[in-house]
């Protein structure tokens, strides 16, 4: 009888084993590829300190340690009641850290122990996912009050901006992620709609042409307004039209030899059709409609204001600045250099890679960062398209996991929590893998539990376990 | 609303995980880019270059060989601060010019890396041995060797042609053949045959890193390829006499051809003036000097210049004759000074009148040849002249005239042998007459051949009726030649015409001073030689010099062309010039050294005039 109680109790039936057992195995095959990455024509042992691997090896043992503690030793409850002040002492040490910290590659974001370095920005998501878990589980919280609005955008933007200070922009841009959990939570749809739109056209302006925004804008608008009210097959033939026959626009007007340009053509198309809209908007009293040809005319000012702000009043350090921010211009011996070497990396591996230990291209030194921001070259080249897909299957099914787990939970705390934490392992993962294939500008964020990095592993570590830890001890009490 | 919440989030997860894995199915699966571009990152090639193939002499002589040379490498970012003065010393440049290199090397040493690149190239040996011993003072730098080519007998540097290094537009046209750096023969048979003779380079595959060190071995040296050496080429070329020829012709413009009759085998061609070996050898430093020589040393006058033949061409009108049934050996007729039509004569020389064939040769009398063919040409045979031209034209073209006899020379010239189209095209049809077309009775006029041509000719008199197609390349295990060089070309007169006509050449050379005979000096007791001269007017100067002979006059073993530019009488220059090869040739020493004295020393090439 007590054995079964025992059985029915222990720890295997209560805590996500298999959501354990996915860290673990992203870890150790981040160990594996990091070995790969180091590793040359005169090998060392995986385990040796003086390297790389053997380094990870230690953060890995450490890593265990805090999960142990986490799960076994700290009281689950601990995590809600001290959200604010675990976010106070971060929040000062992210702060303190502009003006004690070291500055490595650029950005002031590094305490320094002697040969321990660490990096509070790490360590910020996890308070910040514990203090917005805290602030929106409490009764009454509503989307709907400013206050309440005004508080959600403090918790998340003080570390974002201080972050950012700190010039570390990839990790800013993580809190973006959790505008997924508001959303999860209340917040409308059309905000993040409308901020992924506006961040869109800025960036394709930037780093593709105004033409190319201007061309997408277009079609989503085209897009949200066709199949508003359901997917229709002969409307979808004529928005490919129309999309298509605006993407060749410039390739036409090059033909014919006409002296106007493909932006100043499109533009003037673009303004025919929305008062066009407006009209029909107005007379059908379709809502949308006018609403959609505001948002047209918002993004033609849109795209043109970035263009000429960039070209015309940035000053030209300014300008390099954000260049290198959105990575167009992102290394000194060459413009894409890091982008180019990592997908020539990647995309060499082909259909089942080189083998492990056999790539040439990141075993040689030829990606930059290959043991930390680019760890994913080397699971491309030496285990191929199929090890790709095994790894973001398993980050996939990692965040699917947590999201399930969290829904199925009964205290608001725990669910906002989970979606915290698989915003963001999301985040990481579309921006990391994004960066080395070309999809995303290059802005050095690790890649989840498989780059090198000590802050990094421990802070997704914690940030996972807490998670473990919070949706056991609801198994346990119900 | 929210469980449909969280399944748009899931469903927003799936589909950007999907857009990652379709973009790596792109760069991974889809396209090649990426897959080549990693190799030119990575790998290495380390060419290994074959040797060129040896060219040799139809007896076993190297003409063309290997030698090495001595390169000076260095290593930018390996080299120490060292003593520039000793260096420059030791290497026998100036100190200016280490500078500048250096200087040169630290501007551009984010692209050599840790490359090496020439400093010195060619060292004379005895430079390099001083390097050598001070090497250890000068780390960085460092000697290598290469294989280049080399000539043991100053023979045929036109026929040779010269190898080196191949420029932008030749890898342009042979595209995937060469790349930078490497050698390819631009001229004679170095380019001709550069196919056979340039082997194929092989290379080692290293693996580098991103600061362009090597690394390892790429694949254990599994995908590494051998070089395969080229092949030796065996040419009819004999090195002796060829270089006896150049010696002969040194200071006259013009060629002299040997060919042996029963073969075709070209056993001398010489185009004077020539390129010497050494000048071959360092092409790149005489390069300018040869293409602004007046008088075109690269042009290989043999093959790609044409000239009126001359009297010369008198044995080829006598065969029609007798073949068309117009001329009879005993047939005689009167020159007194010359042919008469009209006002106007075709004059000719002092000669006893009248004259059957034999001595119509001997002496190379015009007249005699004017009514030779004015009776083919106005035979009743044809109904018209032109009818008669035209099958006087195919007669010709048998002999190898009017067209490149197709010899292995890449750039043979073909001549012009006169039709009535020609005629009809210059006068209208019915407008020209035997008298208007006189002057090709005696080989001048319209027709134009090459001195390769002339030889011919002259191997058909030898052979009484046939030629081979006169080549260079003889055959080997290594290097089969084509078929077409061992068939028989028969002309249009039958073998049994020839003995009519050869005894007249025959009695040219050998009938004695005072004889008339046209060639006595060509003379050669016990030789036999039979020879026919020409004096063929060039309208830039004084009459060149035409001669082409045989000997021995049954079972010739060497026939002779000799044609020089503005030397006067054929007996002047050029019968003197071809019967001291054939001494050469059939008996190994001269017997005429005073002879042979005046022709060596002598040097009419001012006679010539110089294009500008």
């Amino acid at each position: 009888m007590i054995i079964q109680i025992f059985k029915s109790r222990s720890i295997k039936h209560s805590y996500d084993w298999k959501l354990v057992g996915i860290y673990l195995v992203l870890v150790l095959f981040g160990l594996a590829n990091i070995y790969a990455s180091i590793h040359s024509s005169n090998p060392s042992s995986v385990f040796d300190l003086s390297t790389r691997s053997g380094m990870q090896c230690l953060w890995i043992a450490s890593s265990l340690g805090l999960a142990a503690l986490i799960l076994f030793a700290l009281p689950a409850r601990m995590w809600e009641s001290s959200a604010i002040p675990l976010y106070i002492v971060v929040g000062f040490l992210l702060f303190a850290v502009i003006f004690m910290g070291v500055e490595v590659k650029g950005s002031r974001s590094w305490f320094s122990f002697g040969a321990i370095r660490f990096q509070p920005a790490e360590i910020s998501k996890i308070t910040t996912s514990l203090l917005l878990a805290f602030v929106m589980s409490r009764p009454g919280f509503r989307f709907s009050s400013l206050k309440d609005l005004i508080k959600v955008g403090m918790v998340v933007g003080i570390p974002m901006l201080i972050i950012l200070g700190e010039s570390e922009t990839g990790s800013a841009l993580v809190y973006v992620g959790f505008l997924f959990v508001m959303y999860r939570e209340g917040l409308t749809g059309w905000l993040l709609a409308f901020l992924g739109f506006v961040i869109l056209l800025f960036i394709m302006t930037l780093t593709a042409s105004p033409y190319a925004a201007l061309v997408t804008l277009l079609a989503i608008l085209l897009l949200f307004n066709l199949f508003r009210k359901g997917f229709r097959i002969d409307l979808a033939f004529l928005a490919l039209g129309i999309i298509l026959l605006a993407a060749f626009l410039p390739a036409i007007v090059n033909a014919i030899g006409i002296s106007l340009g493909p932006v100043a053509i499109m533009t003037l198309l673009l303004l025919c059709a929305g008062a066009v809209a407006l009209w029909i908007g107005y007379k059908n009293k379709n809502r949308f409609l006018t609403y959609s040809t505001a948002a047209l005319a918002a993004g033609i000012l849109l795209v043109f204001s970035t263009d000429i702000i960039f070209n015309k009043v940035l000053q030209e350090h300014q300008r390099k600045r954000i260049e290198v921010l959105l990575g167009i211009k992102d290394d000194p011996s060459g413009v894409g250099y890091n982008v180019n070497q990592s997908m020539i990396a990647i995309g060499s591996g082909g259909f089942s890679g080189k083998g492990y230990l056999c790539g040439t291209q990141t075993t040689y030194g030829f990606v930059p960062e290959q043991s930390t921001d680019f760890i994913f070259c080397t699971v491309g080249e030496e285990w191929g398209f199929l090890g790709c897909i095994a790894v973001i299957g398993l980050y996939v099914l990692l965040i699917w996991r947590i999201i399930t787990n969290a829904e199925r939970s009964r205290e608001h705390f725990t669910r906002i929590y989970g979606y915290c934490v698989a915003a963001c392992l999301f985040m990481h993962l579309f921006i990391n893998i994004g960066m080395t294939i070309g999809l995303m500008p290059v802005i050095g964020i690790p890649l989840p539990m498989m780059s090198y990095g000590g802050s990094s592993l421990w802070a997704f570590t914690i940030l996972i376990f807490i998670f473990v830890v919070l949706d056991h001890q609801e198994k346990k009490y119900f | 609303m929210t469980s449909s919440r969280k399944n748009k989030l899931l469903t927003g997860l799936v589909v950007a995980s999907l857009i990652l894995v379709i973009k790596l199915f792109v760069i991974q699966i889809a396209q090649d880019k990426y897959k080549i571009d990693s190799r030119n990152n990575s790998m290495v090639y380390d060419i290994i270059y074959p040797t060129r193939g040896v060219i040799y002499d139809r007896n076993g002589k190297i003409l063309v060989g290997n030698k090495v040379a001595y390169d000076i490498m260095v290593t930018p970012r390996e080299v120490q601060p060292f003593d520039t003065a000793l260096l420059a010393r030791t290497l026998d440049v100036s100190e200016e010019f280490i500078k500048t290199k250096m200087a040169e090397y630290a501007r551009d040493r984010r692209k050599i890396g840790y490359q090496s690149v020439v400093l010195l190239k060619q060292l004379p040996a005895e430079t390099y041995m001083k390097f050598a011993e001070f090497s250890y003072m000068f780390p960085g730098f460092r000697g290598q060797t290469r294989s280049i080519r080399d000539y043991p007998f100053n023979a045929g540097g036109n026929l040779l042609g010269y190898v080196s290094e191949v420029d932008a537009a030749y890898m342009k046209r042979h595209p995937g053949e060469y790349r930078s750096g490497d050698y390819a023969g631009k001229t004679g048979l170095e380019a001709s045959r550069e196919k056979e003779l340039r082997g194929e380079k092989g290379y080692q595959i290293y693996l580098r890193n991103s600061k362009n060190q090597i690394e390892s071995r790429f694949n254990d040296g599994e995908s590494d390829q051998e070089a395969v050496p080229g092949k030796d080429i065996v040419t009819t070329i004999d090195a002796t006499l060829q270089q006896y020829g150049q010696e002969l012709m040194r200071g006259k413009v013009g060629s002299l051809v040997a060919i042996e009759p029963a073969t075709g085998e070209i056993l001398t061609l010489v185009s004077s003036p020539g390129i010497d070996v050494d000048i071959l050898a360092d092409i790149g430093k005489n390069y300018q000097k040869i293409i602004k020589d007046p008088y075109k040393p690269m042009f290989n006058r043999a093959v790609q210049a044409s000239y009126p033949p001359g009297s010369v061409f008198k044995l080829v009108n006598g065969l029609i004759g007798l073949q068309e049934g117009t001329l009879k050996p005993t047939d005689a007729y009167p020159c007194t000074k010359g042919y008469h039509f009209g006002k106007h004569t075709l004059g000719c020389h002092a000669h006893p009148s009248p004259l059957q064939l034999e001595q119509a040769v001997m002496m190379s009398c015009n007249g005699y040849f004017c009514y030779v063919l004015r009776n083919m040409l106005e035979s009743n045979k044809y109904k018209d002249i032109a009818q008669a031209l035209d099958k006087w034209n195919d007669y010709v073209r048998s002999f190898g005239f009017g067209s490149p006899l197709g010899s292995d020379f890449p750039s043979e010239l073909g001549g012009t042998v006169p039709s009535s189209k020609l005629y009809n095209r210059r006068y209208g049809k019915g407008g020209w007459k035997f008298t208007t077309i006189i002057s090709i009775s005696i080989g001048q006029g319209e027709i134009g051949v090459t001195p390769l041509q002339i030889a011919n000719l002259s191997a058909i008199m030898a052979n009484r009726g046939y030629y081979i197609i006169p080549h260079l390349i003889k055959d080997s295990p290594e290097v089969e030649i084509d078929s077409k060089y061992k068939e028989r070309h028969y002309t249009l007169v039958d073998t049994t015409q020839f003995h009519k006509v050869i005894p007249g050449m025959w009695r040219a050379v050998n009938s004695g001073f005072g004889s008339g005979g046209t060639a006595s000096i060509a003379a050669v007791p016990g030789l036999d030689i039979c020879g026919k001269t020409g004096t063929a007017q060039n309208p830039r100067g004084d009459d060149n010099s035409v001669f082409i002979c045989f000997a021995p006059k049954d079972n010739p073993k060497i026939a002779v062309a000799a044609y020089v530019e503005n030397a006067g009488f054929g007996a002047a220059w050029a019968a003197p010039i071809a019967s001291l090869l054939i001494e050469k040739y059939l008996r190994g020493d001269i017997s005429r050294k005073d002879l042979e004295k005046r022709i060596m020393d002598a040097d009419i090439t001012w006679k010539v005039k110089k294009d500008k």
